[in-house]
C-alpha cells in the first residue's frame, strides 16, 4: 500500500484522496513545493489575487455545494491573510480546510523570513488546527482535518505544513482509522428528549419554529417543511437560515432580530414556546436578552451541546443533527396526531397573520425619483429567480437582500452572518460559481464592501467564472451612516465614500475584463438586470446608483428590548395579544 | 482567593499529549472569560494522555459552559469534576524561611507539626517542603510568616478520585473512517 514520494506529493495525493476538486490559493516560498505536484493533479487550482479572497471563495464553494471548501497559502503574510475567512467560517459553521506552508522545521521559532505562528494565531478562530513537521503525518492529518471540518458542527480546520516536511521523502500510507479520541459528535437525538419536546409542542398555544443556519448545514429543508405543515406552527428563519423555509409559504413570518420583520419579532416575543432548530440565540436575534420572549419555554436542538443554554435557559435540550431531530419530531408528532392529539394554535396563527398583514416589509420610494435600493433587490430576486445563488457582503445591502430578494431554496443565500465581514461577497460568489457552474450567481455588494475585495474580478474574468455583481452604491458606509443618522445627530464622521465619483465602477469592471453597467433610474432597473442576465461568458458588474438616505427597517436599536422594535423611524408597531394592531407614535 | 467554595470547582481533564494543548486550553479560558485558580499538568498511566487538574472559579459563567467549551476542543478526551469528599486533593509547597541558630528550633517545630520536611539548610535559612490541601498549606505559611519568608513557590493542585475506579478507562478507542472516494 505504501509508496515513496515527497511530502508535497503526499499532500496533493491526500487532498485528492479526500475528494478535493478545487483549491483557491496563492503560492509562495514555504508552500512552493506543494504547487509542483499540484500541476499534475486532477485538482483544479484557482489562482486568486489575495489570500482573503481564497478563504471566502472556499466558504462560498462550501455553502453552495455542501462540501468542504479548500484554500491554500504560503507562510507568514499568506497565512495571516486567511485569518479573517477562518474566523468568518468559524462563526458561521462553514466546512473548510486551509492548507498553509510553514518555514522549515529547523527554522520554526527563529523569526525566519515569512514566519508566523499561524497555528497559534488561528487557535481561537478554527474548529481545530495542526502543525505538521513529519512528512509521514501528512495523510493522516489531511484525513483528520476533512473529517473534523465536515462532521458535527462544521467549521474551519487549518493544516500548517513545514516546508521541510514537503521536501523530504516519505511513505504515502492512507490511514484506515482516525486517532481522534476526543472527537465524537453526537448526531442522534435522545428519544426521551424528543418525546418531551413533542409534549411541550402539543401543550403550547403560541409556539414558533425558530430556524437557524444549522438547519441549512444539516440539509433539513424537506424535513422542516414537513414538520411545519404537519403542525401548522409559524416559522421564522434567521439571517443564516434564509432559504431553509420558502419565503412564499404562508406560515413564514420572515427573519427575526435587529432588522427582522415585525411579525417574526412579535412571534418570538409573544410566544409561549420557542422551538429552536440549529439557531444560537445570537444577540442580533434576541436583542436585550433578559427581555427576550419573556413568556416562552424553550426547546433547543443543536449539534453543538455548548450552544444549548449558553445564552438562554432551556426547558428541553436536544443534542443532535437537525435533520435527525426534525425527522424524529415528525414521527413523534404524527403518532400523537394518530392518537387524536394535536396542538391548538388557531388564535395564535390568526394573530400573527394579522401582524404580518398589518406590518409587511416595505419601503419608501424616494420623492426625487431616485432609485430605492430595496426596489433593485426586489426586481433582482424576481428576475434572477429563486434558483439563483445570492451572496451578500455586510451592511444595509445585506439586510435588504435578506428581506427583498425572496428565497425558496436552501444554500441559495450566502452571507457573512456571525463575523460580519465586509468584502465577503465577491470572493464568496466566485467560490459558489466554481462549485455550482450551472447556477446563476449574484454577488450583492455595497460600494464599501466591494472596494475591499473586488480584485477577485480578475480571477473570475481569467478563469471563466462569470459571476454577476450588483453594487448597491449609496456612496457611503451605509449601515454606519444609518446609525449616525439615528444615534449621532446626523454627524457623518468618515462614512462618506464618494463612490459615485471615485472609482468609476463601470470603467473598473472594464479594466478587469468584465462587463460594466450602470443604472440610476427605477425605469432602467429591469432592462439592466435582463442585460446582465444575458451575459454568461464574462463577469458582469452593475453599479446601481441608489438613493443614499434609504434606511433599513424594521429596526431594534442595539442593546434594547425587541419590544422596542421600530417599523419605520418614530413608528412603533403595537402587537399586544389582546390589543388592536394600531400604530403608536 | 476570596471566592466561596461553591463557585470553585476542580476539574480533571484528560487530554491528548500533543504540542499546543496547554495553549489551547489556556486560550479558551482567557477568551471566554473563565477564571483559573490553579492548573497542573502531568503524565498519566497512558503515555499518549496527559492529565490536567484545573481549579476553575465560575462566578459569572456557569460551570456547564466551561465543561462544554472544553469538551469542544478536539484534543480534550474527557472531563470529570472531582468533588471534595470523594477525592484527594494535594498541592506542593517549597518555602525558604529565615532561620538563624536562635530561631531554627522553633521553625523545626512547625515543620514537625505540619508533617512537612526540611529539604535544604543554610546558615541563616532553611527550605521546607510541604504537601497538603490548600488549607493546610496556608495554615503552615501563617505559622512560618513571623520568622520571615524569603522565597515561596507553590504547585497547582492535583487531585484524584477515591476508590478503585479510574477515569481514564475506555477513553482511547480509535474512530474508523469511511473509505475515501476514489481519487480523480
Amino acid at each position: 500500500m505504501s509508496e515513496q514520494m515527497t511530502g508535497a506529493q503526499s499532500l496533493v495525493r491526500s487532498l485528492e484522496a479526500v475528494g478535493t476538486e478545487h483549491i483557491f490559493g496563492i503560492p509562495g516560498g514555504a508552500i512552493l513545493p506543494a504547487y509542483d505536484p499540484l500541476m499534475d493533479s486532477s485538482i483544479r487550482h484557482i489562482l486568486v489575487r489575495h489570500e482573503q479572497g481564497a478563504g471566502h471563495a472556499a466558504q462560498g464553494y462550501a455553502v453552495a455545494t455542501g462540501r468542504v471548501g479548500v484554500c491554500m497559502a504560503t507562510s507568514g503574510p499568506g497565512a495571516t491573510n486567511l485569518v479573517t475567512p477562518l474566523a468568518d467560517a468559524h462563526m458561521d459553521s462553514v466546512p473548510m480546510v486551509a492548507v498553509t506552508g510553514q518555514v522549515g522545521a529547523a527554522q520554526i521559532g527563529t523569526d525566519a523570513f515569512q514566519e508566523a505562528d499561524i497555528r497559534g494565531i488561528t487557535m481561537p478562530v478554527t474548529k481545530h488546527n495542526f502543525l505538521v513537521t513529519d512528512p509521514a503525518e501528512i495523510p493522516r492529518t489531511i484525513a483528520e482535518a476533512f473529517h473534523i471540518a465536515s462532521t458535527g458542527r462544521p467549521g474551519p480546520v487549518l493544516v500548517d505544513v513545514a516546508k521541510s516536511a514537503l521536501q523530504s521523502m516519505t511513505d504515502f500510507v492512507w490511514p484506515t482509522e482516525l486517532a481522534l479520541p476526543g472527537y465524537r459528535p453526537v448526531t442522534r437525538p435522545h428519544s426521551k428528549q424528543i418525546r418531551e419536546a413533542a409534549r411541550l409542542i402539543l401543550e403550547s398555544r403560541r409556539p414558533v419554529l425558530y430556524v437557524g443556519g444549522g438547519t441549512i448545514r444539516a440539509g433539513a429543508f424537506r424535513e422542516l417543511r414537513v414538520l411545519a405543515e404537519l403542525t401548522g406552527i409559524p416559522v421564522v428563519t434567521t439571517l443564516m437560515a434564509r432559504g431553509a423555509f420558502p419565503d412564499s409559504h404562508p406560515q413564514h413570518l420572515g427573519m427575526p432580530g435587529m432588522h427582522g420583520t415585525v411579525a417574526a419579532v412579535a412571534g418570538l416575543q409573544r410566544s409561549d414556546l420557542i422551538i429552536s432548530l440549529g439557531a444560537r440565540f445570537d444577540d442580533r436575534v434576541t436583542g436585550k436578552l433578559d427581555s427576550f420572549a419573556p413568556g416562552a419555554r424553550v426547546i433547543h436542538a443543536d449539534i453543538d451541546p455548548a450552544e444549548i443554554g449558553k445564552n438562554r435557559a432551556v426547558d428541553v435540550p436536544i443534542v443532535g443533527d437537525c435533520r435527525e431531530v426534525i425527522s424524529d419530531l415528525v414521527v413523534a408528532l404524527k403518532a400523537e396526531a394518530d392518537a387524536g392529539h394535536t396542538g391548538d394554535y388557531e388564535a395564535w396563527v390568526d394573530f400573527l397573520a394579522g401582524v404580518k398583514k398589518k406590518y409587511p416589509l416595505g419601503y419608501d420610494t424616494p420623492a426625487d425619483g431616485g432609485l430605492a435600493p430595496q426596489y433593485v433587490l426586489e426586481r433582482l430576486g424576481a428576475i434572477a429567480g429563486p434558483e439563483a445563488i445570492y451572496c451578500a457582503g455586510v451592511g444595509q445591502h445585506q439586510m435588504w437582500a435578506a428581506h427583498f430578494v425572496g428565497y425558496e431554496n436552501p444554500n441559495t443565500w450566502i452571507n457573512s452572518g456571525g463575523l460580519g465581514t465586509m468584502g465577503f461577497s465577491v470572493p464568496a460568489a466566485m467560490g459558489a460559481k466554481v462549485g455550482r457552474p450551472d447556477a446563476t450567481v449574484w454577488s450583492i455588494d455595497g460600494d464599501g464592501c466591494f472596494q475591499m475585495t473586488n480584485q477577485e474580478l480578475a480571477t473570475c474574468a481569467i478563469n471563466d467564472i462569470p459571476i454577476k455583481v450588483a453594487i448597491i452604491n449609496n456612496e457611503s458606509l451605509g449601515m454606519v451612516r444609518q446609525w449616525q443618522t439615528l444615534f449621532y445627530n446626523e454627524r457623518y464622521s468618515n462614512t462618506d465614500l464618494h463612490s459615485k465619483r471615485i472609482p468609476d465602477f463601470v470603467k473598473l469592471a472594464d479594466a478587469y475584463g468584465c462587463v460594466g453597467l450602470a443604472c440610476e433610474s427605477p425605469d432602467d432597473v429591469d432592462a439592466t438586470i435582463h442585460k446582465a442576465m444575458e451575459i454568461d461568458d464574462v463577469p458582469v458588474v452593475v453599479d446601481f446608483r441608489v438613493h443614499r438616505d434609504a434606511m433599513v427597517w424594521p429596526m431594534v436599536a442595539a442593546g434594547t428590548s425587541n419590544d422596542e422594535i421600530k417599523y419605520a423611524r418614530d413608528l412603533a408597531p403595537k402587537f399586544d395579544d389582546d390589543a388592536d394592531l394600531e400604530l403608536r407614535p | 482567593m476570596s471566592a466561596s467554595a461553591d463557585t470553585r470547582h476542580t476539574l480533571s481533564v484528560l487530554v491528548e499529549n500533543k504540542p499546543g494543548v496547554l495553549a489551547r486550553i489556556a486560550g479558551l479560558f482567557s477568551r471566554r472569560g473563565f477564571n483559573i485558580d490553579s492548573l497542573a499538568v502531568g503524565p498519566t498511566e497512558h503515555p499518549e494522555v496527559s492529565r490536567m487538574t484545573i481549579v476553575v472559579n465560575v462566578e459569572g459563567s456557569p460551570l456547564e459552559q466551561v465543561t462544554k467549551q472544553l469538551n469542544k476542543l478536539v484534543e480534550v478526551i474527557k472531563i470529570v469534576e472531582l468533588d471534595g469528599a470523594a477525592s484527594v486533593k494535594r498541592e506542593l509547597l517549597l518555602v525558604k524561611v529565615k532561620a538563624d541558630v536562635e530561631a531554627r528550633s522553633q521553625v523545626l517545630d512547625a515543620v514537625q507539626l505540619f508533617r512537612a520536611k526540611v529539604v535544604d539548610v543554610a546558615p541563616d535559612a532553611i527550605t521546607i517542603q510541604a504537601v497538603g490541601n490548600a488549607d493546610k498549606l496556608s495554615d503552615l505559611l501563617r505559622v512560618l510568616e513571623p520568622f520571615g519568608i524569603r522565597e515561596l513557590v507553590q504547585s497547582g493542585m492535583v487531585a484524584i478520585g477515591r476508590g478503585s475506579r479510574s477515569i481514564s478507562e475506555r477513553t482511547l478507542r480509535p474512530v474508523p473512517i469511511p473509505a475515501p472516494p476514489a481519487a480523480g
